[in-house]
């Protein structure tokens, strides 16, 4: 009864808290200074057809590093926990014959749309992470099929480490050799606005950006899927 | 377009509290994913495809495999201890 209370009490305190903000709030109807920067500097400056990638990949780029390195963390975390108490042993029941053909089918499929989406980042919706979910999306279903085959880590750690490396060192050479700062697009060549290979450094980091995450999603993925020793036995 | 966007919110709160309310963990997941799409409508129809798209492959499609990876491994568990619990009661009732 008091616990109930506690919460009413804790609620409303909140409601009273938020009710300032509503209050006060008005739709704009002007962009703020920095978004009309944005739109109307943005496509000349760093010649991206997708101006939502020239705010994820070049302005707040270093936003953008600091996401892949939470999903980096939050990979590894799970990787060590489930990698601990490693049942290797485990056999189990397999996919039936329709989900093994169509993953079959479908896995190279899936997997070049996650590439299109992530090289198309600067011209179309999408990005490097909205391709390594979708490529991570088709080790899903790979593992949904034939739960019993061996997927090597080491592979997909060697990907993620290197792209992981790569995005930083780019991103190091905007501050150190052209001096605009840190994760620059602007040290190659911008390119013809609305062609594949525009924008300068932003497909490449998408590119690292997209082999990263669809290699740690699928890393998890891989993890939750092995089977692992009950605490009792050991 | 107004009322598109009306219905698709009433489903995404219905959907959400549904995946709160029920007590069938893996109808509460899938009512979970199903929130993830209908939010990923919503984006659509304010014109985000970049984050509609992330919504649904990440929020609807992967969240929605994990949880029920995670699933699979909470109720074998849950299983075992259950059968070891059986056992020794049995095992007790013999000895007496």
């Amino acid at each position: 009864m008091i616990k109930k209370a506690f919460t009413f009490l804790m609620l409303g305190g909140l409601g009273a808290m938020l009710l300032n903000f509503i209050l006060s709030f008005r739709e704009r109807t002007a962009l703020p200074e920095v978004a009309a920067h944005y739109i109307e500097k943005g496509p000349a400056e760093l010649g991206s057809a997708n101006i939502v990638t020239s705010v994820v990949v070049t302005y707040r780029g270093l936003d953008t590093l600091g996401e892949v390195t939470i999903l980096f963390a939050a990979a590894a975390v799970v990787g060590l926990l489930i990698h601990l108490n490693r049942n290797e042993n485990a056999v189990r029941r397999e996919g039936s014959e329709i989900l093994k053909t169509a993953s079959a089918l479908l896995f190279p499929l899936i997997l070049m749309f996650g590439a299109y989406v992530f090289l198309n980042g600067h011209l179309s919706p999408g990005g490097g992470f909205q391709g390594g979910a979708i490529i991570a999306s088709a080790v899903v279903l790979t593992v949904l099929a034939s739960p019993n085959r061996k997927i090597g880590h080491t592979v997909l750690s060697v990907i993620e480490s290197i792209s992981g490396l790569a995005y930083v060192a780019l991103g190091a050479a905007g501050a150190l050799l052209v001096a605009n700062g840190f994760l620059d697009n602007r040290i190659i060549p911008l390119g013809e606005f609305g062609t594949l290979f525009s924008a300068g450094l932003i497909p490449i980091i998408y590119t690292l950006i997209g082999l990263k995450v669809g290699s740690e999603l699928s890393s998890v993925v891989i993890s939750l899927n092995g089977e692992t020793i009950e605490e009792d036995d050991q | 377009m107004e009322i598109l966007f009306l219905i698709i919110s009433v489903f995404t709160v219905i959907t959400a509290l549904t995946a709160l309310a029920v007590k069938d963990r893996v109808v509460s997941v899938l009512a979970g994913g199903a929130t993830g799409l209908f939010a990923s409508i919503l984006f659509i129809i304010m014109a985000a495809p970049d984050v509609a798209m992330t919504e649904a492959a990440i929020g609807s499609g992967l969240t929605t495999f994990i949880f029920f990876f995670a699933l699979r491994k909470i109720r074998r568990n849950d299983q075992d201890h259950s059968y070891k619990v059986s056992e020794v009661t049995n095992r007790s009732r013999e000895n007496d």
